[in-house]
């Protein structure tokens, strides 16, 4: 009975532990979704085609720890883009602005199919030609080649 | 008229394709070239209770070199950095990132310390203010404490002689 007891306040005891343990790093949901949402904006630099949301590398959870801090410290989600962008560039934005350097970036997949579209209208004008007009003689000639 | 269409859209192709082939993506071209310096006060590896900050090595050129014990990069430039230090146009200042330093000095005694010294910046948090993200990387810094150079990945012996030394000799000379 003894046992039973000991074994009961244990298992109580880490019950309690795990639940205490999920409480504090479920604090501020809230944060919890900015930071998120933020990471999922932001390029891992180790892994470039990863978000910092999704990459474990070590730099990467550094940079979400930074996040974290910064916005319970206070900051804007732009302050923290802006944090970034100085540091690692444009490049850590998976929505690069629109300014001189990244036009074609922007702009390229319309040039694209402005052209495609000029490409095809040629096309097919070339193939609608008028039908070839035949003269008398020519008739003449395919109704006898006919008979 | 069509085979010379065909041959120059071919031939932009492989243009574009060489192009791209030769950039680098890893290189992130850094938004700190021409800024100064980010500030910090950090302890020295081999001497805790001594700190050093950026603001001292105002007035001169000097290099700044991260480094960690975990970085195989890192020894492979190892070499590279030493003969920077020895033929010394500035002096080079590591920056220990992100390591113990029960295997930073270590390290430093198997493999030699070219460094003037190393900072110890054990969070890496000052690693984020210079933009680190591959360890090792290397940055020049001007007289007026402005971050003129940096270059990411180790160092090889043509971008030492080829870029760094120049540089170096260009800004302490002026």
């Amino acid at each position: 009975m003894a046992r039973f007891s000991v074994l009961l306040s244990m298992i109580s005891f880490f019950t309690m532990m795990v639940l205490f343990g999920t409480a504090a790093a479920a604090e501020d949901p809230a944060l919890d979704k900015r930071v998120t949402g933020l990471a999922h904006e932001l390029r891992c630099l180790v892994c470039q085609n990863q978000t910092l949301a999704d990459s474990n590398a070590p730099l990467a959870v550094d940079l979400r720890r930074e996040i974290r801090s910064q916005l319970a410290a206070g900051a804007s989600e732009q302050d923290v883009i802006d944090f970034m962008v100085a540091r690692y560039g444009d490049f850590v934005l998976y929505r690069p602005p629109f300014k001189a350097t990244t036009v074609f970036l922007w702009m390229g997949p319309f040039l694209f199919l402005i052209a495609g579209t000029w490409l095809l209208l040629r096309r097919v004008k070339r193939q609608q030609r008028p039908e070839p007009q035949l003269s008398e003689a020519d008739r003449r000639r395919a109704a006898k080649l006919l008979e | 008229m069509r085979v010379v269409s065909i041959i120059s859209i071919f031939a932009g192709l492989v243009i574009l394709l060489a192009i791209g082939l030769r950039l680098n993506p890893r290189e992130v071209p850094s938004p700190l070239v021409g800024k100064p310096a980010p500030a910090f006060e950090l302890p020295l590896l081999h001497a805790p209770d001594k700190s050093f900050s950026q603001k001292d090595m105002l007035g001169q050129v000097w290099i700044l070199n991260v480094w960690a014990s975990w970085c195989p990069p890192c020894l492979v430039e190892h070499p590279v950095v030493t003969e920077l230090a020895r033929t010394g146009p500035a002096p080079v200042v590591g920056l220990n990132y992100k390591d113990a330093r029960e295997d930073a000095l270590p390290w430093l005694a198997r493999n030699g310390d070219p460094y003037a010294f190393s900072v110890f910046d054990a969070s890496g948090r000052i690693g984020i203010d210079y933009g680190v993200y591959g360890v090792p990387e290397t940055y020049v810094i001007d007289r007026r404490g402005v971050i003129r150079y940096k270059h990411i990945g180790p160092l090889t012996p043509e971008v030492a002689r080829g870029r760094l030394q120049p540089l170096v000799k260009e800004l302490s000379g002026g």
